[in-house]
């Protein structure tokens, strides 16, 4: 192996593992012991809000910090912009000073204050930007009791969807948890996102409340509003008084009268908390449902995986919007106790290393695309400016969002003094899966094992004509990736089996020899038997399955029901959610493979969705976009490597006959793009054909389209009907 | 190049690259103040290949400790002119 284990020791005065020794927690591990993390409701239910906020009243922490927030503005004098922004703030602007004033006043009256979050609004308010709150758990609760209270006022039913548009400001933390308090279901979306990708969420997810600011709903929810008749009310948390748009209300003003107490809905473990979306190959977003029994999973994987304790602080950099900012940025640290640093600012290596220090950090979560763009500043032989800072504080380092490659976990090592471990779940997951952990020799590049109480896999699906997946070309790739010899037969696709094939020759991987399920047929048929009762309606088998014992062989990886934080749905699509199980299976779309030892190793993703900076992005939402312009007949969206995000999305064009393919079309297809889906999804390059290649059905082979941008070698192209021109 | 630049002419450089790697700003009115990544939601990737063409272009290297700070238009004109001497 090219990169060598990291043994790791215990520094002197950190406390002692949450998880001292994986195999004997894993073979003493059950459910019911683990419920002694939670307290539950009296009457035997659960609710998040409860497990992570009020519980811990009781416990005396309420005068402890749950959430610092750290604002745009905070840590910028050593930058030496506050100057500049300090003049931008007096600029006077369009806005008259009666909204001005209009705006202090409904601040005033704000309990839940919005400092700055967008540029409108802190340039019309003179008052400096605050840089920097506390929320102690005490105030969390009487914040969230007013939230609760509000939506019930509002006659928004329990169940119902709640929908926030907002950057990473206190409003959002109190919507969550005051939604989630109240029984009704959050929904947070990337603020980011272009209407587009705003507007399919919200349509699909049913909205009845959106807590956004002016500007963004002006931009990204005003033009379509009237297609939504279900989107009650619209909550602006930097608007109040006369200076709302229409159709708006003020959030500070709906919540000023609500009593500050109690509010808490008696959900049962098993009801709907929260709604992610997600992407696949195919189709729309997908809207993920989460309940509250996932918190068990959250406060229990928050202590294995990222060694949380209640003494922490603890900075988790991802986006609520995405599943991980909501996970582990808002519920398992909350849950177990802890003290949460909130960065409302984007990645700025000086600052990120400055609140490592200041703010005394001793947990950090964060995603290889940001360590990526840490690593450039500062390496083994040069540390920079990571020399100016004391970052002795730091225990515990994990990254999330796409494999780290070796040299980050290494850079962490070399430059920060500590390791980063990785680790792999999915927004289905709820939590994560697979994990390296603070007593496990780490093994760089591999995502560690699986969590105690899961169980993990290297599958193939058999081909069962009865039920070809639906969801495209995934059971394709596995049936030709595994089975070379099959690969011809119906709507495999030549191209991807070369691809996969020749992805399995640079792994050195020998023919598949596989011990069939009925081998572990006793698990098996438990296992199949608790989806069946969980999932009655929904758990027809789409294939048989076969588990691959043999060490370092490919495969896809499979996990078997059973932790609380599994999905249970995509809200009102119960076939694309069958299509995840086979065989009492979930099937997760990644291929990787497991070595002697058992540590997985990621090896990529078996369908066609587009993996930039972290984030899935479905090929399907960004080629329907660009179909809506007048110039274009086909679309192909697909993912090309990227140094720092991994990878960025590039489409490829077909034109209308009398259009001509030109750099002023290219740019108004970019603008079109980019102004409907945001930068975030929408292409960074597109290039021209003059035709895309596809097969008899009329699927457009994006396999083919990503080979050749590569340079991989496009293999039989026998399936090929339409070849690209 | 960049002795006889003005900074009209930067000004005009800067926008032109940034209109290429974000067209969709082509027909915005960009105040030269503007938080391009709060009003025009501008992302850290479209900063990165905004500055690698204006180096490519003006030839300034530009650190990425730096890109924090350039945040708007002016930001950017500001910054390149005094790289490329005294203006």
């Amino acid at each position: 192996m090219a990169w060598e284990t990291i043994h790791k020791s215990d520094r002197p005065g950190w406390p002692a593992a949450n998880l001292d020794d994986y195999a004997s927690v894993r073979q003493g591990f059950s459910w019911e012991g683990a419920r002694s993390l939670l307290d539950g409701l009296p009457d035997g239910g659960l609710n998040i809000a409860y497990e992570a906020v009020d519980r811990h009243l009781e416990a005396g922490l309420a005068d402890k910090v749950a959430i610092r927030w750290l604002g745009r503005d905070s840590q910028r004098d050593s930058q030496g912009n506050s100057q500049r922004d300090r003049q931008r703030d007096r600029e006077p602007v369009s806005h008259s000073d009666s909204h001005n004033d209009s705006q202090r006043d409904s601040r005033q009256g704000s309990l839940v204050n919005s400092q700055g979050d967008v540029q409108k609004a802190k340039k019309a308010n003179p008052t400096p930007a605050t840089c920097c709150r506390d929320l102690s758990y005490g105030e969390l609760a009487r914040l969230t009791s007013r939230f609760a209270h509000m939506l019930e006022r509002l006659d928004v039913a329990p169940g119902e969807r709640v929908f926030s548009l907002l950057g990473r400001v206190p409003d959002l933390y109190v919507a969550a948890l005051g939604t989630l308090k109240a029984g009704r279901v959050f929904s947070p979306l990337f603020s980011a996102f272009g209407p587009e990708p705003v507007r399919a969420r919200m349509t699909l997810g049913d909205a009845r409340v959106l807590v956004t600011t002016a500007a963004y709903y002006e931009r990204k929810v005003a033009p379509w509003r009237q297609e939504l008749s279900g989107l009650r009310h619209v909550l602006l948390t930097d608007r109040g008084g006369e200076d709302l748009p229409e159709g708006t209300l003020s959030l500070a003003d709906a919540l000023a009268t609500c009593p500050d107490h109690g509010g808490l809905a008696a959900t049962r473990a098993e009801d709907m908390a929260l709604l992610h979306f997600t992407s696949g190959t195919t189709g729309k977003p997908k809207g993920a449902i989460h309940i509250h029994g996932a918190v068990l999973f959250h406060a229990l994987t928050g202590r294995y995986a990222l060694d949380l304790h209640p003494e922490d602080v603890y900075w988790c950099t991802a986006d609520p919007g995405w599943v991980t900012g909501t996970s582990y940025g808002i519920i398992a640290p909350l849950a177990i106790g802890a003290t949460l640093i909130v960065d409302e600012a984007d990645l700025d290596p000086a600052r990120w290393f400055g609140i490592l220090q200041d703010q005394r950090v001793t947990v950090w979560y964060t995603a290889p695309t940001a360590i990526r763009m840490l690593m450039k500043v500062a390496n083994r032989t040069d540390k920079g400016i990571v020399g100016h800072y004391d970052l002795s504080r730091l225990r515990f380092l994990a990254s999330v969002g796409e494999p780290l490659n070796p040299e980050g976990v290494i850079w962490g090592q070399e430059v920060l003094g500590l390791p980063f471990h990785d680790n792999w779940w999915q927004t289905e997951t709820g939590g994560i899966m697979i994990a390296n952990y603070r007593s496990m020799d780490i093994r760089p590049g591999s995502m560690g094992k699986p969590l105690p109480g899961v169980e993990a896999a290297i599958v193939r699906r058999v081909r069962s004509f009865a039920a070809v997946p639906a969801e495209g070309p995934a059971g394709d790739t596995f049936w030709a990736l595994l089975s070379p010899g099959l690969a011809g037969a119906g709507e495999v696709s030549a191209a991807t089996a070369a691809v996969c094939a020749t992805t399995a020759e640079e792994l050195g991987l020998s023919p598949v020899p596989v011990v069939t399920s009925e081998a572990h047929s006793p698990s098996h048929v438990t296992a199949q038997a608790r989806v069946e009762q969980a999932f009655p309606a929904t758990s027809q088998p789409i294939a048989t399955i076969e588990v691959i014992e043999t060490p370092d062989t490919l495969g896809e990886l499979a996990l078997r029901p059973g932790w609380p934080a599994m999905f249970r749905g995509y809200l009102n699509e119960p076939e694309r959610y069958a299509q995840c199980f086979a065989d009492g299976w979930y099937l997760t779309g990644d291929l990787a493979q497991r070595d002697a030892d058992g540590y997985y190793w990621f090896v990529g993703r078996a369908d066609d969705v587009i993996k930039s900076a972290g984030h899935l992005i479905g090929p399907f939402e960004v080629e329907s976009v660009l179909m809506e312009h007048e110039a274009v007949a086909e679309a192909a969206a697909i993912g090309v490597p990227e140094p720092t995000a991994g990878e960025v999305v590039k489409a490829l064009v077909a034109l209308k006959p009398s259009f001509t393919a030109d750099e002023a079309l290219r740019k108004a297809l970019l603008a079109h793009a980019r102004k409907r889906l945001g930068p975030a999804v929408a292409p960074r390059e597109i290039d021209f054909r003059a035709n895309l290649p596809k097969t008899r059905s009329g699927k457009i082979m994006r396999r083919l389209l990503r080979a050749r941008e590569l340079g991989l070698p496009e293999g039989d192209l026998s399936t090929l009907e339409s070849d690209e021109r | 190049m960049s002795t006889a630049m003005t900074k009209d002419q930067i000004l005009a450089a800067t926008l032109e690259e940034l209109t290429n790697v974000a067209p969709d700003l082509a027909d915005e009115t960009i105040p030269p103040d503007a938080d391009l990544r709060e009003v025009f939601d501008l992302d850290s990737m479209d900063f990165l290949n905004w500055f690698t063409a204006l180096h490519r272009r003006l030839g300034v290297d530009i650190p990425e400790l730096d890109y924090p700070k350039l945040r708007s238009m002016d930001d950017v004109a500001t910054y390149l002119a005094a790289r490329l001497g005294g203006l």
